[in-house]
Parts: structure tokens; C-alpha cells; sequence
């Protein structure tokens, strides 16, 4: 057996080594990673993934940790992987959500991993949905993703998860207007976090306004749930309704929407090929430098000198 | 403090000054730097002269000592009158040796004592907790019950001494055995003095010690403020502190910023139950960090005065003086002490320890110069001690009050803290007061980023160490360093389990039933809690009930 | 994509002194590193399944608390056991000098005392990373 074999067998038989090394050359987009993701993806499609986001502060990290607490105790398998930001400027990142679930790393139907987003320009990373499929085809019942919380990255989830809970907690200054609009379009599920606060109510009725606000004729009526991650209160309540969703799903849009991300995931996957033998190209023919040269002396602007390559490369776009 | 025109007239002189003599100067010998600033930002200048303080008023903003602002002292003799107290914090083993550390350090001349505890205690747990593993006696004294804490105070009698604890989370169990032993020397309650930390909204971005979440961990606090100004009068509830925010990598503005603002919670935690102003305020210390810059550090001691005395009047409108005052406890900063050449911690310290003399401490600890190694030896804290002592006894300084009052420098940077400090406080009213500030992570982030930015300097050279990246030493000299038994573990445990087989379980059982019923009915837990105590219960099986009823903390990270 | 060297930075038992761990976090950060921390009081065998699960090069204990001794061989012994012999373990924090030569016995490569430049950590990490053949991403 090769390695990849190995590491293939390991992730479908659940083995936490090889579920880690599997993600890592995803992630690392080594020669492997194509294998891998060939070998699994017949076994995929049976975990339930969730995404979750929210703006810091708002208890995200620990209302996950009670989520999984509580799909343990229903006896299912969970995967989690978070997100966070790569710096700009140095490469590298500071991955901390792990800290609110650490004890549950003990638990050996738990996975936990941390990714970076390594500059995708969706803001997440393109191997969290490989790694998604990696728990997806070693059993995890439940994947859940958290994200970043800020910016246009969280639309970026609906290409990964299925439900989306948006988690908004009262008090942070953080008014609900100031709810990204990207996410009011994308939400399945609104929590309300610290719910024992004064203007938990408030929220919650804000909430309900922008919805109706936003309100197109959909199948599914997005729940406003109540919760204090810090006692657990409201998570049963929460599970239910993505339970609920789940099986919305199932009846509803399952197929079309695997049709929808299917074709998504080509269209990306062509576009990233066809990107990078030209530029590949590009560099071969030391026209790449010439190009950083013009840009930086401010001769020309990117997508103008992008342009003007492809132009001449092959005639008019 | 001086009239307008002599103020142009030196005003016209400076400039001239810059002029014509100084020119030459700087021609001959560059300074050092372009410019100086200090670790809170605040530039130095070269020069202070009455310009710096001209809208100082005296009366207003310096005074007398013994009288509000209480800039120059809280009493009118200071240490003419009284030295401060020399209390050594100590602590490590069992009960019996650290038994025998206070009172070698009472033999020496410390005059109060100061407790360490281990670090299953500080977390609330018993030393036979699987947490507990390695960790028993290894950083301070194991205290897992009433018979503990007997051992450790035998043949210390309460009324003729002050203790300090430094423990928080567990800070009421602490207090109830104290409380339990001493009545069972048969001291009046009345007169039992000494100090608990019991600080815990600074766990959350500082100590980090926190074992419940932000919410109950005020409550308990209060709990202990409120019941010691009805039934402990000599007793310091609390101990407001900064030290450990300095010592995570503030700088010293945000010291003394984050712990008059932590100062202000508990006043308001502590009105809401009820209380007036004065029942319990004259009752509340606070606690700082000696760093190495000397005038800042004095600059930050009178600030702090002046600045509680005035919050305390304008903003909860005290009547009592006493509720102004700002008594406080200092101790050396930990973490400017190097491993590297050890002996030259000696040196640090002494310079901090004149700082919080200058700046008019009551109580003062001098860390020994082994300790970025290990905990003290008898030697080393010797040395320590004896620093104080020499300080309070050969060095003169102690003979007058407040000498550096009126220093145009030192008068300068006590308004500029004292107005820098200010803003913070509006910057957190702003944020809706400390719990909604902690969660946001703002203290979290200013203090990250104040640590980083330390490190930084010191590895660009722009801040030297000696010792550390300046006047380095080929080879070090190896120390003699304490080492802790490692068979106090087994000690410990083996004198647990004997406990809990000879006491009364079913009076602990009962007990403990109602503490959790008191805690669900938020309470004022300290009477319960002696209750359990004096059954014998374990500090970790009372704290293991709070977990229940308030739930465990996890903190927000920010780097 | 491009690999990155992953970390762990861990805080072994009740010790709560971060201030250390998480200025080096942010030093390999800003060196372009990936930086999982555990957050503070973590038993051997939480600090081992991280390390497994996020698939680290490099696993960083900072311990100030003197129970390195009891918690450390734990550490390395639960590592050995799952297999994970090829991490970088380093150590950091409040460790007398005369233990570090058992330390070193029992695997841990470097122990890095109080002062220490982040420079230097930095540095033995890209060392170790480089002689495993894992080529580093620079911004």
C-alpha cells in the first residue's frame, strides 16, 4: 500500500492520525491531495455540515463547545473545524478557537482542527471543504465550521455547510443593523447569545423585523433562538432546530443544491487551473516580472496589464 | 504654585537657555536618544522647571499629608510616625513548612504576614485532585481544609498579627477557615486584621485565576466586602490590584488605570447591595507593582492617591476621609528580575522598594534575587528583608514625608498619569463598565499589546537589560535554589484521605447541600461557608458546588 | 497553497503565567508561522491529542509553576506512544538549569529560560523545520 493508501484507509476507518495527515496535505495542496480527495468522495455526503459565525465577543467559540457537548450526549460524531484569519502582512496566523473545546479533545469521536485562511480571497480557506469532507468520509455525523467574523468572508460558508447559524449577542455595541447584509441572506438559523442579558428581548425583536424586512417567499422560516452558551441554556432548543433544517433539506433542495455546489466547485477548480498554467506561463516567459516592474513604477495598473497579456496571448477577450 | 510673570520671566530664560547654552552642548556630546519616552508613552523631557507645574494649585492638588487629596501621604506623619509593614509574601510545602518560613521571617523583623498558596488551592482543589498531580506545595503552601490552616497558623496568635492571603476564586474559604481558627484561639472576631486579595474581575485579563465566569466571581467578591464591613471590621476585604496587570505586560499607566476602574466595580458591585459609602470603603486596599523606573513608579503611587480620593468624592460622594484613602500594598515587580547574574536582582530591587518608599506605601514585599530561578531560600529572602529594613533605617529618606513633593518632574508626571489615567476611565464608562470591557477583550489587547511591544525593544536593543542582552557573562555561577520536597504530594494526599475517613460525612453532606441551595438563592455565602469549614468539608469539595451552581470560565484569548 | 510550520503552544498544568506563551505565540505568528495555543490549564494527555489533531511540527510547553518534572515525561511518554516522535518539543518559562539535562534525556530539544531572544526560538524552529525538508512560506 502507498502511502496515500494508508492515509485513505485510515481516514475511512476513523484513525485521528490519519484524518490530521489527510487534512494537512490538503491544506499543504501537495501532489496527494487529489487522491485523497478522489479516494474519500464516493464515502461523503452523509455528515450533516454546519456552518457557524458570528463577530467576536459574541460566544461563538463556547456555544460550539456546548453544541458538540450535546450531539455527543444524542451519541453522534462530531468534527469541527476553525477558521482564522492569515496575516496579510507576515504568513502566518494565530489559531485560538481550539481553546474553548480543549477538553473535549480527550473525547475520541470528537475531532477538532484549526485552519488558517492562508490569503483564499473568499476569506476561507478552499481546503476547509476538503477537510469538511475528509471528517465527512471518516463518520463524523456532524461537521461544524466556525469562521471569521468580520468581513465578506462568511458568505464564503454557504459553499462548505448546509445549515448556517448567525450568532448575534446583545451588548457588544455591535447594533443589529451593523449584521453584515451579506449574512441576513445567507442565515438558515439566528441565535441570540447571552440571552440572560437586559436587551436580549430587544435583539431578538430587531431580528424578526430585518427578517421580515428581507423576507422573499422561502420554504424555510428562519428561527430566532435564545441562548446562554455559558450554562448550556437554550442549546437543546438550538440542536432542534437545526435538526429540523436538516431534514428541511433532505426534503427540499438536497439535490439542487449539491447540483448548485457541485457546479461551483468545477467552475472554481477550472478557473484556479486555467490561472495557474498562465501565469505559469507567464513566468516562464520573464514577462511576469516585467509586468511587477510596469505595475510598481505605476505604468500601468493590474487589471489593465492582465488585459493587455491576455489580449495579446489570445486576441480579443 | 508661582505668580504669571515669574513664570514668562523664566519662560523668556528657558528659551534662552536653549538657545545659547545648550547648543554647544549637544554639539559636544549628542544625547543619547532623540527622544526619551517611557514605557506608558509619556515623553521625558530634558528639563522640568516651574513652567512644567505652573497651574499646580497647592492646596488643591498636593496638600498635607493626612488630608484630602492625600497627593503627599495618607497620614499626617507617615513613617516619622509608623514605618510601613514589611510583609513577605511566602508560602510552599505543606502547612508546617511554610509554618516555620513565617516564623523565621517574624524572627527577622517582617511585621506582618503574607500568604502563598499552592496552585490546586488557588484553583479550588484539594491536593488529591487529578489536576493537583505535580503540582502540590510546589508554588506555595497546600491548603485543602480547616486542619491545614490550623497547622499553619499553630503557635501564631491571631490577635497580635496581620495576614494577607493571595487567593481569589477560592478567597471565601480562605477567609472561613481563617475566620475558624481564629476562634478556636478564642480571638474576637472584631480583632481578626489582615488582608484577602479576593480581586477576581483582574483574573480575566490579567492573573488568570478565574474559576467562575465574570458575573459570579463579582458576586462572591462582594460577598466578602459586604460581610467583613458588617461582622470583620479590622479586616481588608480586598485587595484592588494592578500588580498582576503590570506584571502580564501593562504599562503603568494601565495599571494604574485598569485598577482604579476595577476599584470603581467594586464600589458600585458593593452599593448595590445595600450598602452605603462609608460602611465599607474605608475597609478597601489596593495593591501595585514596583517596576524599575523610579520616578514613574512615584509619579503612579501619587496619582493613585489622588485620584481614589477624588472618585471617591465626586463620583460615589464619600464623607468619611477615610473611605478616600488609598491604602496600598507594593511589592517589586517579579518580572524585571533577571536569571542571568541573579545577584544584580538585588540591586533591582532596591531601587523599586525606594520607589514605593518615596511614593508612600503602607506595606511593602521585596522579591529575592533567585526568583526568576525559584522560590526563595532562607538566605535570599533575608537579603530581601534586610533591603527594607536598611532602607527604612540607614538610608534617611524615611525622616521626612513625601521629599519629592514639589519636584517640578515629579509633580509633572503625577498630573500627566493622573489626567492619562482619567482617560481610560472614560474609555471604559464608555464601553458600559469593566464586564462589557473584559468581554470586548480591551484590556486583554492593551496589555497584549503592551508586552509585545516590550519584548520587542528589548530584542532591537532599544531597551537594555543588563545583564540580559547588554553586559552579558560568558558563564553563569550556579546558585543554591530551593527545591520543594516532591513527597509533600504524597503527604498531602495521604492526610486528605485520613480526614475525610475520621470526620462527620454526613454533617458535610448535609452542609454542603445547603451551601448549594444558598448559592442558587444568591446569598451571601460566607456564613455557610464557615459552617462547612468548621464540619471539615475540603476547599475543593465547597468550590466543586460553586462550579455547579455558577458554572466554569474559559478565557477569551487575545495575543 | 504553500506549507506552513504549524505550532503548538501549550500551558501544561494549573501554572496561569501567559504572559510568555503568548508573546512567542505572536513572535512565530509575525515570523509567518501557524500558532494553535491551548489556552491555559491543559493535562498531558489534552496537550498530546491537540498536538495529533492539528498535525504540528512543533510543540512549545511554557511552564513557570516548578511541575515540570511530574508533567513532562507524562508528555513525552503519551507522544512516543502515539507515534508522534517527529515534533520539535521546546520548552520555556521558570526551569532550573541542573533540570535541563534530564529534560533533554526525555526528548525535549531546547529549553528556553527567562530572556531568551524570540529570535533564537525562531530560529531553532526553521532549523529543525528545514533539516525535516518542509520548505517555509515567507512573506
Amino acid at each position: 500500500m502507498t502511502k496515500t493508501e494508508e492515509i485513505v484507509k485510515g481516514v475511512l476507518s476513523g484513525d485521528r492520525r490519519s484524518i490530521a495527515k489527510a487534512i494537512t496535505i490538503i491544506e499543504n495542496n501537495e501532489p496527494e491531495a487529489k487522491e485523497i480527495i478522489a479516494s474519500i468522495y464516493p464515502y461523503t455526503g452523509k455528515a450533516h455540515v454546519i456552518g457557524l459565525t458570528g463577530p467576536g465577543g459574541s460566544g461563538k467559540s463556547t456555544l460550539i463547545g456546548k453544541i458538540v457537548r450535546e450531539y455527543r450526549r444524542m451519541g453522534k460524531k462530531v468534527g469541527v473545524v476553525a477558521v482564522d484569519p492569515t496575516s496579510p502582512f507576515t504568513g502566518g496566523a494565530f489559531l485560538g478557537d481550539r481553546i474553548r473545546m480543549q477538553e473535549l479533545s480527550t473525547d475520541p469521536e470528537v475531532f477538532i482542527r484549526s485552519m488558517a485562511t492562508r490569503n483564499y480571497s473568499g476569506g476561507i480557506a478552499k481546503a476547509t471543504s476538503d477537510a469538511v469532507k475528509v471528517l465527512d468520509a471518516a463518520g463524523k455525523d456532524v461537521v461544524i465550521v466556525e469562521t471569521v467574523g468580520a468581513g465578506q468572508s462568511e458568505v464564503e460558508i454557504v459553499k462548505v455547510a448546509q445549515t448556517i447559524v448567525v450568532i448575534h449577542a446583545p451588548g457588544l455595541g455591535d447594533e443589529i443593523q451593523a449584521i453584515k447584509a451579506g449574512l441576513m441572506e445567507i442565515a438558515d438559523i439566528f441565535v441570540v447569545n447571552k440571552a440572560d442579558r437586559e436587551n436580549a428581548d430587544k435583539a431578538v425583536i430587531d431580528i424578526q423585523a430585518m427578517l421580515q424586512l428581507n423576507n422573499k417567499e422561502k420554504a424555510w422560516r428562519i428561527p430566532i433562538v435564545k441562548t446562554v452558551a455559558l450554562t448550556g441554556e437554550g442549546v437543546p432548543q438550538l440542536i432542534e432546530k437545526i435538526e429540523e433544517h436538516r431534514r428541511f433539506l433532505e426534503r427540499e433542495r438536497q439535490r439542487e443544491k449539491a447540483f448548485l455546489k457541485a457546479e461551483m466547485e468545477l467552475v472554481e477548480a477550472i478557473k484556479d487551473k486555467v490561472a495557474q498554467s498562465i501565469i505559469a506561463e507567464l513566468k516562464k516567459e520573464g514577462k511576469f516580472v516585467e509586468l511587477l516592474e510596469k505595475i510598481v513604477k505605476k505604468e500601468i495598473d493590474p487589471a489593465s496589464a492582465a488585459e493587455k497579456f491576455l489580449c495579446e496571448k489570445f486576441g480579443k477577450a | 504654585m508661582f505668580d504669571k510673570r515669574k513664570i514668562e520671566e523664566i519662560t523668556k530664560e528657558r528659551e534662552r537657555w536653549e538657545r545659547t547654552t545648550l547648543p554647544n552642548w549637544i554639539k559636544q556630546c549628542p544625547e543619547r536618544q532623540k527622544e526619551f519616552r517611557n514605557h506608558s508613552g509619556i515623553e521625558i523631557k530634558r528639563l522640568y522647571t516651574p513652567e512644567n507645574v505652573k497651574d499646580v494649585d497647592y492646596m488643591r492638588d498636593i496638600g498635607f499629608p493626612g488630608e484630602y487629596p492625600f497627593t503627599r501621604g495618607l497620614h499626617a506623619t507617615m513613617y516619622r510616625g509608623r514605618l510601613w509593614t514589611m510583609r513577605m509574601f511566602a508560602g510552599y510545602g505543606t502547612a508546617a513548612d511554610t509554618n516555620k518560613r513565617f516564623k523565621y521571617l517574624l524572627s527577622e523583623g517582617e511585621t506582618g504576614l503574607s500568604t502563598a498558596f499552592d496552585y490546586p488551592t488557588i484553583m479550588g482543589y484539594d491536593s488529591d485532585h487529578p489536576m493537583a498531580r505535580g503540582e502540590v506545595g510546589v508554588c506555595g503552601v497546600a491548603i485543602s481544609s480547616l486542619q491545614d490552616m490550623e497547622v499553619l497558623f499553630d503557635g501564631i496568635p491571631l490577635d497580635k498579627v496581620t495576614t494577607s492571603m493571595t487567593i481569589n476564586g477560592p478567597a471565601t474559604v480562605l477567609l472561613a477557615m481563617y475566620v475558624a481558627v481564629g476562634d478556636k484561639q478564642g480571638v474576637p472576631r472584631e480583632k481578626l486584621g489582615g488582608t484577602t486579595q479576593n480581586d477576581n474581575l483582574k483574573e480575566f485579563f490579567a492573573q488568570k485565576l478565574c474559576i467562575f465566569p465574570p458575573e459570579p466571581s463579582l458576586k462572591l467578591s462582594t460577598d466578602i466586602i459586604d460581610y467583613c464591613a458588617r461582622h470583620l471590621p479590622k479586616w481588608n476585604p480586598i485587595s484592588i490590584s494592578g500588580y498582576h496587570i503590570r506584571e502580564a505586560g501593562a504599562t503603568a499607566l494601565q495599571e494604574l488605570a485598569f485598577t482604579i476602574y476595577d476599584g470603581i466595580a467594586y464600589v458600585e458591585s458593593t452599593l448595590k447591595r445595600g450598602l452605603k459609602v462609608d460602611d465599607f470603603a474605608p475597609r478597601l486596599s489596593f495593591f501595585f507593582a514596583s517596576h524599575n523606573d523610579f520616578f514613574e513608579e512615584i509619579a503612579k503611587f501619587r496619582a493613585a492617591r489622588r485620584l481614589w480620593a477624588r472618585i471617591m468624592r465626586e463620583r460615589f460622594h464619600a464623607k468619611n476621609p477615610r473611605s478616600m484613602w488609598m491604602r496600598m500594598h507594593v511589592q517589586t515587580s517579579g518580572c524585571t528580575l533577571t536569571a542571568q547574574q541573579p545577584l544584580n536582582n538585588i540591586i533591582r530591587t532596591t531601587i523599586q522598594a525606594l520607589a514605593a518608599v518615596l511614593g508612600g506605601t503602607q506595606s511593602l514585599h521585596t522579591n529575592s534575587f533567585d526568583e526568576a530561578l525559584c522560590l526563595p531560600t532562607e538566605e535570599s529572602v533575608r537579603v530581601a528583608l534586610r533591603t527594607q529594613q536598611i532602607i527604612a533605617y540607614e538610608s534617611g529618606v524615611t525622616n521626612t514625608v513625601d521629599p519629592l513633593a514639589g519636584s517640578y518632574y515629579v509633580e509633572a508626571l503625577t498630573n500627566e498619569m493622573e489626567e492619562k489615567a482619567m482617560e481610560y476611565i472614560q474609555k471604559i464608562d464608555d464601553m458600559g463598565g469593566v464586564i462589557p470591557a473584559i468581554e470586548k477583550g480591551f484590556f486583554q489587547r492593551e496589555i497584549a499589546d503592551s508586552a509585545y511591544r516590550y519584548q520587542r525593544e528589548i530584542e532591537e536593543k532599544k531597551r537594555i537589560i543588563v545583564g540580559l542582552n547588554e553586559y552579558t557573562i560568558e558563564e553563569e555561577c550556579p546558585i543554591e535554589l530551593l527545591r520543594v520536597d516532591p513527597k509533600v504530594e504524597e503527604e498531602q494526599v495521604a492526610r486528605l484521605q485520613k480526614l475525610k475517613r475520621e470526620r462527620d460525612n454526613r454533617k458535610v453532606k448535609e452542609v454542603l447541600e445547603k451551601l448549594h441551595y444558598a448559592a442558587q438563592k444568591d446569598e451571601n455565602l460566607m456564613p455557610t461557608i464557615i459552617e462547612a469549614v468548621k464540619a471539615y468539608a475540603t476547599l475543593g469539595e465547597i468550590m466543586d458546588v460553586l462550579r455547579k451552581v455558577y458554572g466554569e470560565y474559559k478565557e477569551l484569548i487575545l495575543i | 497553497m504553500q506549507k506552513k510550520i504549524r505550532v503548538l503552544i501549550a500551558k501544561p498544568g494549573l501554572d496561569s503565567h501567559d504572559r510568555g506563551a503568548k508573546v512567542v505565540a505572536r513572535a512565530l505568528r509575525d515570523a509567518g508561522m501557524e500558532v494553535i495555543y491551548t489556552g491555559l490549564r491543559q493535562t498531558p494527555e489534552q496537550i498530546v491529542e491537540a498536538a495529533l489533531q492539528e498535525d504540528v511540527d512543533v510543540i512549545g510547553l511554557s511552564i513557570l509553576s516548578g511541575a515540570h518534572k511530574a508533567l513532562f515525561p507524562r508528555i513525552m511518554q503519551l507522544l512516543k506512544e502515539k507515534g508522534l516522535t517527529d515534533i520539535l518539543v521546546f520548552a520555556g518559562g521558570i526551569i532550573p538549569e541542573e533540570d535541563v539535562p534530564e529534560l533533554k534525556k526525555i526528548g525535549i530539544k531546547e529549553v528556553f529560560g527567562p530572556g531568551t531572544p524570540t529570535e533564537k526560538i525562531i530560529q531553532c524552529i526553521l532549523d529543525y523545520c528545514s533539516k525535516k525538508s518542509l520548505k517555509m512560506c515567507s512573506n
